[in-house]
């Protein structure tokens, strides 16, 4: 990631300096301005090649070698592998050069594919052919080879090839529609408009004519902003200058809608473009799990240096004396005699490093990647996780994350989409404080009727009679909403069009098209856009032609939008709709309180509310608007902000015309979900842009808030009348006081009447708690609402902006717990919170594909999300963590031994074992029992997790990676490794170990050497290691068992075969016949069984007695599921065990 | 022995055989396939271990282990062991003179043995302190010259060095391990309760590994004219003979496959060891013992230095059994754990009775 920044940036600035200008300027066709113009200096851009790959055919080797080793796993590898092959080592470079090579080459073959893969699709993008107008004609080329500057044809259904701006469609308005579906996921259709001075331009003869220069921004990846220029030069000299704004720009990677074809200049391409931009890969996130990891190598490594620095200062001890040092027998060479004592020591030392170095399992890497990238694959495969509808299962973007899943004590989530359906229902409006309620809808039918609507409230006076038109029109103008006639559409249908069933509506927001949906309930009818007037069927069945002028696109941060219209009877009106906040505060006049109470009865029915409001203009106010607009619009610098500033100058003075009230249905089971999380001792946060009451009330239906809770209100409504200092304190002071009581109670065992916390904060309030303040004690502030949020099980964030999602996210990742938090949203504006927490979730949702990719998981529903903690992420983390013991474990039961051989054979850095061993120990012997653990065991059934969710606190905080567990399975090693190696060295030390040769038909007594001894300790090492997996394993399928008792078979059929051979490229043989005349011996069999036993032994007690004496919450399930089934096979009826079941989930 | 349930969920037809991803098909409908492999439904047996269901365990281990060890433990009391420390060290022993002797020395200890060694019995030569393990001697050797390989016996391995050549010609056999061959003679004369005495006859066959002396090692160009085949080489320095005359009564024992070199390049574990001498084979009659009581005197031909490192030479008798040599570790340790396992089992049975009720009536989560 990192790196590809740096590449940019480092290409950037190379290029030539002429690339630090902060705009570019593209001819049109290559043409040059004409010479009295702004003279501009010439720019080169990149060609239209898209690189997504990472390597070239030449520079695989180097850079993938080089990106490999700067992990740090392979680094130490690599270390180790040199010294082996420089100084004179007790173990040959094969027994680390192998599996280094062996993880290097199986990782390399992989990316390699992938980038090959990347190289297809690249070539096939690249190769892709275009039609570019040159002189007028048509030519086509392959998309690599277009340039800025370049005009282009694109034809209906055809992707655009790079970021072009819009000159002319073949649509008569100089419109044309787009999905960016691959963008952004957006399925809808946008529509983009062609510069007004070109739109016209119908040929290529004609569009060759054009003559002008592009004036924009250098590449920018935010999908959605575009400033630039267009100044065309006709004959005069003065160049007309147009503004170009994102409304123009055609995205790469988007398609051609519902348009024949349209012209297009390229400004950016290649790898500029906005969607290659937008394609860099997300910063790693590391799990918890690996933090304890990377804690428990240092550990190891700190412990192997330690071992190898007593074992060199021992040698030098021992060897004072030089018959021990140079015995008559065994004589040093000249050299080494001669040289001097330091490089001998240093030698030694890493000799000695070189002999342990197996204690850091550089195996365990590779099984942990290979673990969570074949687990990531059950979730994608889960049934439970398929959604029908979506057609869509769970998907996993990064696996590393697999068993934070089982880490996670604080959900944020989203409430748009996430916990709701995000399906809207027109459900009523309200014009003046009268409530028009449309028809009761059967089965998606309207109910017959001439006045399709049915009044509540009285009928309204004249005046009132007048405001409802307006409102309704309002309704009917205010949006931007498309019609899609039936048979073009091949997208989502949202509408459901009943009287004639020939067009639906099309809108990036669902509220919209409720809303459109709803007039046409009531009677007023949206036909269409044309020539740039609204059609509207007025419930007189008249069609209205509005004029539509000006639209001021909705943002989040005004929280409204407005539309300016010219009436048939040449009246302006502007009309504007928004969130109630937005609104009211720009009214003069209307029924504001009447509307103010429905809007917040309806709020606190958890229902989406928008107010309504309008301004007649007169001619020359509107002459002001356009100019306002038009100005802001044609700024080069800072048009953001300037338009905001017209906006704001114009959006004022409304009267007020009404509320609507759209409802967004709770998801399924999102009410469960929640209350699992909670049982699960998560904390669940809401994060929202809503408004307080329509949170809340979701908040309630959802169980997040229960009737008992007590709310806390942070909002602004009571800093306005408290000061913010003073609500803080005096709510800390409330969840503090109760805190303690609490404990109290707890002690006098009367905790009954426990009482949980909900506190609702909104955007602005969070935003001064969060600002540092000028006197010193913003900090504070931070501190005590963290204090507050802690002691409460549900937040409930409101009118929250995307980047306070994140920081939140942020603030609580940050506090002095680090507790982990995930983020789980469906929109672009959850994007932030998703990328901020340690793990983020996307909810295929309906607001685009956004969140779903920038998500380290995918899932179609909220309701996903508790199989996918409770089951899944419970699953993963056992396995990792056992995952992750084991491999320390083994590996200091295969290295202590070593250790200890040292100070009986002079500390001379004698192997125990055989090459072979050393190498294939971690490789085969013991690699695929411990990766298939981790891949299927499931200590507690799946459907009890799922039932009793309480068996999540039992892994939580990392419970499993503790360090006493840590330093158990460490002594554990330890002690397996003694027995190892002194229960072999009594049967070698005082007796004539030996084999009596019955077996082997010769009737001799023979004598075993120091490879007998160390194929004996490495036989009951195998055997012990892999019995202990099977001793942790609770899930025995068949393939366990086939790997577990395969694995041991294996050792056994590959022992015999490596020393049944004079294997002739070896220039030693002294495995020879080893391993077969140990087992010819009847005291080797008697011991290995003895010191199996032995080594396993207290580890069983340890288990039994535990389990006994302290059992956890899991080990009282597995224990009570175990006399369930025992009771079942009693009694043989499957009722006993639905009520066992039944009354386990009550309690 | 432990509590298990066989939960077979779902009746699965078909388990989906690769462990590993083969997602490739899966991607394309989009639907996961519903096979119990990948919604991690295998049938499974679960077993749980619990004190009740470890306890039987332990008694059985407890049951079986006591008796064997038992048994080990008698069958190694019933091996008859003589040992002799022939060192030298105490000035009284009759060897002391031998210690600064740079000439062969020969020295003489008598001995008695109270009990008769029936059946077979092996003689040993044990060293103390001899580090035979350590790694540059353990890898002092050349296997491809010791398997007959003609280039190696003239072009030994680097291995070898320093023993490697000598005046300019290569070594046969090369190297720290080879060069140092044990070289005391021992021989065992019986004095029968006449005053007349007689020399035990020693075999010096049979004491290596079969594939060691018939595959492992190999004279170069077979087992005729071992002369000419090593001719070009020298002996180890070390050595009185070259390696085609270590047994000058028995052609068929020289060269590399002489069975006492063979034995003595079969490097020890530890630094204290004994190896294989020679086999006194039993009587045929079989009605006198091999050994019977009596008065001895152990022969030795004392040329083997070890006083400047510290060590110690043994001779050893021993008498074997089905389970080998003398060896009260492993009875011993047998019966130590079996009994430990049954007084667990014991602890294990009072838990399960004061706890295990307990446990499984009132566990309610909480």
């Amino acid at each position: 990631m990192d790196f590809s920044a740096l590449r940019n940036l480092i290409s950037r600035y190379c290029a030539g300096e002429e690339n630090w200008v902060d705009s570019r300027t593209v001819y049109i066709g290559h043409k040059e301005p004409p010479p009295g113009a702004e003279a501009y200096i010439p720019q080169r851009f990149p060609d239209n090649r898209i690189v997504s790959s990472k390597y070239t055919f030449w520079n695989f080797v180097p850079k993938n070698l080089f990106e490999q080793f700067r992990r740090i796993a392979n680094f130490y590898f690599l270390i180790i592998f040199l010294v082996q092959l420089i100084i004179d080592t007790p173990t040959s470079p094969i027994t680390s050069g192998l599996p280094l090579f062996f993880v290097i080459t199986v990782t390399a073959i992989k990316q390699g594919y992938e980038d090959w893969l990347r190289h297809k699709a690249d070539n096939s993008i690249n190769q892709c052919p275009v039609h570019i107008i040159q002189h007028g004609k048509v030519v086509r080329k392959q998309s690599r080879k277009l340039r800025v500057g370049d005009v282009v044809r694109v034809k209906e259904d055809e992707t655009f090839p790079c970021d072009l701006i819009l000159l002319s469609s073949s649509r008569d308005d100089g419109t044309c529609f787009v999905t960016t579906a691959s963008l952004d996921g957006e399925s809808s259709h946008k529509t983009y408009y062609a510069v007004q001075d070109t739109k016209a331009f119908n040929t290529e003869e004609e569009v060759d004519t054009l003559h002008a220069t592009i004036e924009c921004e250098q590449p920018q990846p935010d999908l959605y902003k575009f400033v630039g220029r267009i100044n065309i030069y006709l004959d005069r000299d003065e160049p007309i200058a147009r503004p170009l704004g994102s409304e123009n720009l055609l995205l790469r990677g988007a398609t051609l809608k519902n348009t024949e074809c349209i012209y297009a200049v390229a400004i950016y391409t290649g790898m500029e473009t906005k969607m290659a931009l937008n394609y860099q890969s997300k910063s790693q996130k590391r799990s918890a799990v690996e933090k304890s990891m990377n804690a428990y190598l240092i550990v190891y490594l700190c412990i192997l240096i330690s071992k190898a620095l007593i074992n060199t200062v021992l040698k030098y001890v021992w060897q004072a004396d030089p018959n021990r040092d140079e015995p008559w027998y065994n004589e040093k060479t000249e050299t080494e005699r001669q040289r001097h004592i330091l490089i001998r020591a240093f030698t030694d030392f890493l000799a000695f490093m070189v002999l342990f170095n197996y204690i850091i399992p550089v195996s365990m890497y590779v099984t942990v990647e290979m673990q969570k990238f074949l687990g990531s694959y059950f979730i994608t495969w889960d049934d439970e996780m398929f959604d029908e509808e979506l057609g869509e299962g769970a998907l996993v973007n990064t696996s590393d994350l697999n068993e934070e899943l089982g880490q996670v004590e604080y959900v944020f989530t989203d409430k748009t989409g996430t916990l709701t359906e995000n399906n809207m229902e027109f459900i009523e409006c309200c014009v003046d404080g009268h409530v028009y309620v449309p028809h009761a809808i059967c089965n998606g039918q309207i109910m017959p009727g001439a006045a399709s609507m049915d009044m509540i409230d009285s009928s309204p006076g004249p005046g009132g009679r007048e405001h409802e038109e307006l409102f309704f029109r309002a309704l009917c103008l205010c949006h931007t909403v498309q019609v899609k006639e039936e048979e073009t559409v091949d997208g989502i249908k949202r509408g459901i069009h009943q009287g004639k069933a020939t067009s639906v509506y099309i809108s990036s927001s669902p509220d919209e098209v409720a809303l459109v949906e709803g007039m046409k309930r009531l009677g007023f009818t949206y036909l269409r856009l044309k020539d740039s007037h609204m059609e509207i069927q007025n419930r007189d069945d008249e069609i209205e032609r509005f004029e539509l002028l000006e639209v001021l696109n909705f943002d989040s941060v005004r929280r409204r939008m407005s539309v300016i219209v010219k009436s048939s009877t040449g009246e302006y009106y502007l009309f504007c709709k928004g969130a109630d906040s937005a609104v009211f505060p720009r009214v003069i006049s209307g029924k504001v309180e009447q509307v103010r109470a429905r809007v917040e009865h309806n709020a606190v029915e958890g229902l989406r509310t928008l107010c309504v409001a309008y301004k007649k203009l007169s001619p020359a106010e509107y002459e002001e608007v356009c100019h306002q607009l038009s100005s802001a619009k044609l700024a080069l610098q800072d048009r953001e902000k300037k338009l905001a500033e017209a906006y704001d100058s114009i959006e004022r003075d409304f009267i007020l015309l009404g509320a609507t009230a759209v409802e967004d249905r709770l998801q399924d089971k999102a009410a469960d979900t929640i209350e699992s999380l909670h049982k699960a001792g998560m904390k669940v946060w809401v994060l929202t842009g809503d408004k307080m009451e329509t949170a809340a009330a979701t908040c309630y239906a959802s169980k997040l808030f229960r009737r008992n809770t007590q709310i806390l209100e942070l909002t602004t409504k009571r800093t306005e009348e408290q000061n913010l200092h003073d609500v803080l304190f005096d709510l800390s002071r409330t969840v503090l006081r109760q805190h303690g009581s609490m404990t109290r109670e707890t002690l006098s065992g009367l905790s009954n009447e426990y009482h949980d916390y909900g506190l609702i904060i909104d955007g602005a309030t969070l935003s001064a708690v969060l600002k540092p303040s000028q006197e010193g004690s913003g900090g504070n502030y931070k501190e005590i609402f963290l204090e507050i949020c802690r002691n409460c099980s549900a937040v409930l964030c409101c009118r929250m902006a995307p980047l306070q999602k994140a920081q939140i996210v942020k603030l609580i990742k940050a506090s002095k717990e680090h507790p982990i938090t995930l983020a789980i949203g469906d929109g672009a504006n959850d994007v932030s919170m998703i990328l901020e927490a340690h793990v983020g979730i996307g909810i295929m949702g309906k607001e685009g594909r956004q969140a779903a990719r920038n998500s380290d998981y995918a899932i179609p529903k909220f309701k996903h999300l508790k199989k996918m903690l409770l089951v899944h992420g419970h699953y993963y983390y056992i396995r990792i963590s056992e995952l992750v013991q084991y491999f320390f474990y083994k590996n200091v039961c295969f290295i202590f031994p070593q250790f200890l051989y040292q100070f009986f054979c002079g500390f001379s850095q004698q192997p125990l074992y055989d090459t072979a061993y050393l190498t294939l120990y971690n490789i085969s012997f013991t690699s695929l029992p411990i990766l298939l653990y981790s891949l299927m065991e499931q200590h507690i059934n799946m459907d009890i997790l799922k039932r009793d969710p309480s068996l999540y606190r039992d892994i939580a905080k990392n419970s499993l990676l503790r360090w006493p567990i840590f330093i158990y399975w460490t002594f554990l090693g330890v002690f397996d490794a003694v027995v190892f190696f002194f229960g072999a060295f009594f049967l070698f030390d005082n007796t004539t170990f030996t084999s009596n040769g019955q077996l082997m038909t010769t009737n001799t007594q023979m004598m075993f050497g120091n490879w007998t001894f160390g194929t004996l300790v490495f036989t009951v090492l195998v055997f012990t290691v892999t019995l202990k997996l099977a001793l942790d394993t609770h899930y025995w399928t068949w393939i366990n068992h086939f790997v577990i008792w395969g694995s041991l078979l294996f050792y056994i059929i590959f022992s015999l075969l490596w020393g049944g051979i004079i294997w002739p490229f070896l220039n030693y043989q002294r495995m020879y016949y080893v391993f077969m005349q140990m087992l010819s011996s009847g005291p080797a069999w008697l011991s290995i069984i003895l010191l199996v036993v032995v080594s396993l032994l207290p580890d069983v007690v340890k288990k039994v007695l535990c389990r006994a004496l302290w059992p956890t919450t899991t080990e009282r399930i597995q224990r009570r599921k175990a006399n369930m089934n025992f009771e079942r096979v009693v009694t043989f009826s499957h009722d006993s065990l639905l009520d066992g079941v039944q009354s386990t989930s009550q309690a | 022995m432990m509590a298990s349930s066989y939960n077979a969920k779902e009746e699965d037809g078909h388990h989906s055989g690769s462990v590993g991803p083969g997602g490739a098909g899966a991607v394309k409908s989009r639907k996961p396939d519903n096979t119990a492999f990948k919604q991690q439904r295998l049938p499974a047996w679960q077993p749980i271990l619990t004190a009740g269901t470890v306890l039987p365990a332990f008694f059985v281990i407890g049951l079986i282990f006591i008796p064997i060890g038992i048994g080990l433990f008698v069958t190694s009391n019933n091996i008859k062991e003589f040992e002799i420390d022939y060192t030298g060290m105490d000035p009284d022993s009759p060897c002391n003179m031998c210690i600064n002797s740079t000439t062969p020395c020969r020295c003489s200890i008598p001995f008695t043995l109270e009990q008769p060694f029936e059946n077979n019995v092996f003689m040993y030569y044990g060293l103390s302190n001899f580090y035979q393990n350590h790694r540059r001697y353990v890898k002092s050797r050349d296997d491809s010259q010791l398997n007959g390989d003609k280039s190696s016996l003239l072009y030994p391995s680097k291995e070898c060095e320093p023993y490697r050549t000598r005046n300019g010609l290569p070594v046969a056999p090369c190297g720290a391990i080879a060069n140092s061959l044990f070289n005391d003679t021992l021989e065992l004369i019986y004095y029968y309760p006449n005053k007349s005495s007689m020399s035990i006859p020693l075999v010096k066959t049979g004491i290596a590994w079969w594939t060691d002396t018939h595959v492992k090692f190999r004279n170069p160009g077979g087992n005729n004219n071992l002369t000419a085949a090593f001719k070009g080489t020298t002996k180890p320095e070390n050595w009185q003979n070259p390696v085609y005359e270590l047994d000058p009564t028995n052609p068929e024992n020289n060269g590399f496959v002489n069975e006492d070199f063979i034995v003595w390049m079969r490097t020890a574990a530890l630094p204290t060891f004994r190896k294989l001498y020679r086999i006194i084979q039993k009587k045929k009659d079989n009605l006198t013992p091999t050994l019977p009581p009596g008065n001895y005197t152990l022969e030795i031909t004392y040329n083997y230095p070890v006083i400047s490192f510290d060590g110690h030479k043994r001779m050893i008798l021993s008498t074997i059994s089905w389970m080998g040599g003398k060896n009260p570790f492993l009875g011993i340790a047998y019966i130590t754990v079996g009994s430990v396992c049954f007084f667990l089992g014991v602890v294990l049975l009072i838990i399960h009775h004061k706890f295990g009720n307990r446990n499984n009536n009132a566990d309610i989560p909480n």
